[in-house]
């Protein structure tokens, strides 16, 4: 493992009773960059985070963070790490500065470098008229930029941000990108959970994806999407047999299948190129076109390519 | 030394002075002990017991003077019991999570939340030495002002010792429980013994010699001797009994609690130190 990892695990098993909910997993994470950590619920996603977080102690395997063993030096890890929960953790009782000041004091920062954090956290995230508002009275959004905000305070070496946009509106999730992004550009690594696949897509440096207790594909986005390969052309014409004759000596078409519904044509490199020639060569053939539709694999393929479930039957 | 204890016992403050129902119930609920279970049982008893006569000499105390250790101590074992309850509400909201994460050290939880307890429970004896005052208890008979003071000192420092302890063991259950319903059970369950096979009440020398045994074992018995031992004095006559507790007893009382508050100490401390979240 390099010099500049700063999340590194190795052969981590983590087991509920008889239930082994991590069963040996092993990756890294380079300081800077945002990584993220994909897959169906119960896939042990969470045991991770939760082992990484030093909220569970570890069985098996080794997991170091910012550069201390999780297991002997879990106050060091503490430190160096801030988190954003998943569900709105916020004490509905306590104001928005007050929910900053008990965390910094939990973190004994001392009172001005307190105060100035706050100040300054507050006006990013836009929450200053709302400092002295109880959080119940907060919108969703501005829960989750309060707790943004909140796991920013200490400066953390590595931000935990598990499921950060989770049933928020697309405007609000794209200003929480947008400091996510400026957190990151300011040096912080993200390690980011999320249900959301094209929020990972955007957002992550690498992608990790887990499914039944192990990692089952790992990379860039880019690289992903490759691997599943070929962009696909749907075609709908008034004789597909003679379309299907028409096209098949193109040489980026790897297969075509024909289906009631119409063909659908793998292409090998970029679709896009490909597609004008295809709908020359049928309509050379004298074949009228009823409908075209090209698709390029997302993200959402690769999660059920790999995982054999679709992200909305996971629930939340 | 680290004093991040008293982050966690001023967000239990603020939640206290902000949850407004509780707040007014824990300060009513002792007034309203001593303003109708005191008076009509005073009213009672004092009836039976004035044809018993004082030995000469000896100090007589009226029964409302004499209940109202009892329900200072009563309240101070309600408040503890169900003081760790907070945290329980912190784990199931997921809010203990933060705390958990955070470079705290465990114990300073169950720290903060016992002192922040501990103080409801001098809120609530100051009111019920000051509300007895009005309705005609007999505290501190003809003491010096410096004497009031010591005793008031005294007393607080008894009560301080025994919430901590039922504190640290209410913080403890609720580490370990899952359900407010739960707790609010082994609390109800443990209120009744404590509090009757108690002298917070009654003297405990008509007991069977049985429940007298028990009720020695009892911190709360120990708790009610050491007010009575600063309000009253080392030697008074109530319901037709003689109390004498030298400085000695009473020092022995302050020392059971003390073991017993360390021994909480201890359990809980092994629980929050092991505290995972799943």
């Amino acid at each position: 493992m390099g010099g500049d990892d700063i999340i590194e695990v190795c052969d981590l098993e983590h087991t509920f009773g008889n239930f082994a909910a991590v069963r040996g997993i092993g990756f890294t994470v380079k300081k800077g960059e945002v990584f993220s950590f994909l897959g169906p619920n119960g896939a042990g996603k969470s045991t991770t985070i939760n082992i990484l977080t030093t909220l569970l102690p570890l069985q098996k395997g080794t997991v170091r963070v910012a550069g201390y063993d999780v297991a002997r030096e879990p106050g060091k890890v503490r430190k160096a790490i801030g988190i954003v929960f998943q569900d709105d953790v916020l004490d509905r009782d306590l104001t928005v500065r007050e929910t900053m000041e008990f965390h910094g004091r939990l973190y004994t920062i001392p009172r001005e470098e307190r105060r100035r954090r706050i100040d300054d956290l507050l006006r990013i995230v836009e929450l200053e008229s709302k400092r002295d508002e109880r959080t119940k009275n907060l919108s969703g959004g501005m829960k989750r930029r309060l707790q943004i905000a909140r796991g920013l305070m200490t400066w953390p070496e590595v931000l935990f941000l598990d499921e950060p946009t989770q049933g928020l509106d697309p405007q609000t999730r794209m200003r929480i990108w947008d400091y996510i992004r400026q957190v990151n550009g300011a040096g912080t690594t993200i390690f980011l959970t999320t249900h959301y696949m094209e929020e990972a897509d955007m957002l992550s440096d690498r992608i990790s994806i887990i499914d039944h207790g192990r990692i089952v594909v790992s990379g860039t986005p880019a690289e992903l999407k490759n691997t599943l390969g070929e962009d696909v052309v749907y075609l709908e014409t008034e004789d597909d047999r003679k379309a299907r004759d028409a096209i098949s000596g193109i040489e980026e078409i790897r297969s075509i299948t024909e289906s009631p519904r119409g063909l659908s044509v793998t292409i090998s490199t970029d679709g896009s190129h490909c597609l004008p020639r295809i709908i020359e060569r049928v309509r050379g053939a004298g074949i009228t076109i009823s409908n075209v539709n090209l698709k390029k694999p997302t993200m959402d393929d690769v999660f059920v390519h790999y995982t054999g479930k679709e992200l909305r039957d996971t629930g939340a | 030394m680290a004093w991040e204890f008293l982050t966690v016992y001023w967000r239990e403050m603020i939640r206290f002075v902000r949850f407004r129902t509780q707040l007014f119930s824990s300060l009513l609920q002792p007034a309203l002990w001593m303003a109708f279970f005191g008076i009509a049982m005073s009213s009672n008893l004092d009836r039976f017991t004035s044809s018993i006569p004082a030995p000469a000499g000896v100090i007589p105390v009226d029964y409302l003077t004499f209940m109202a250790a009892g329900v200072i101590a009563m309240t101070t074992l309600f408040t503890s019991l169900f003081g760790g309850m907070s945290l329980l509400f912190d784990k199931n909201w997921g809010l203990m999570r933060e705390m958990l994460a955070s470079p705290m050290p465990r114990t300073h939880i169950m720290l903060g939340v016992s002192l922040s307890g501990m103080t409801k429970s001098f809120i609530q004896a100051s009111i019920i030495m000051a509300f007895g005052l009005l309705l005609g208890v007999q505290f501190f008979p003809e003491y010096s002002a410096s004497r009031i003071a010591l005793s008031i000192l005294g007393i607080f420092v008894f009560v301080g010792a025994f919430s901590l302890g039922f504190l640290l063991f209410s913080s403890n259950i609720s580490m370990r429980l899952e359900s407010p319903e739960g707790l609010q059970g082994i609390m109800t369950l443990l209120t009744l013994p404590l509090f009757f096979v108690s002298n917070a009440l009654y003297p405990i020398q008509a007991f069977p010699a049985f429940l007298q045994t028990l009720s020695i074992y009892n911190p709360l018995t120990h708790l009610v001797t050491g007010i009575r031992y600063f309000a009253l004095g080392g030697d008074f006559f109530a319901v037709g009994a003689r109390y004498t507790t030298s400085t000695a007893e009473a020092l022995g009382s302050f020392a059971y609690l003390a073991v017993f508050a360390a021994v909480m100490y201890l359990l809980a401390r092994r629980t929050f130190q092991q505290a995972a979240v799943t």
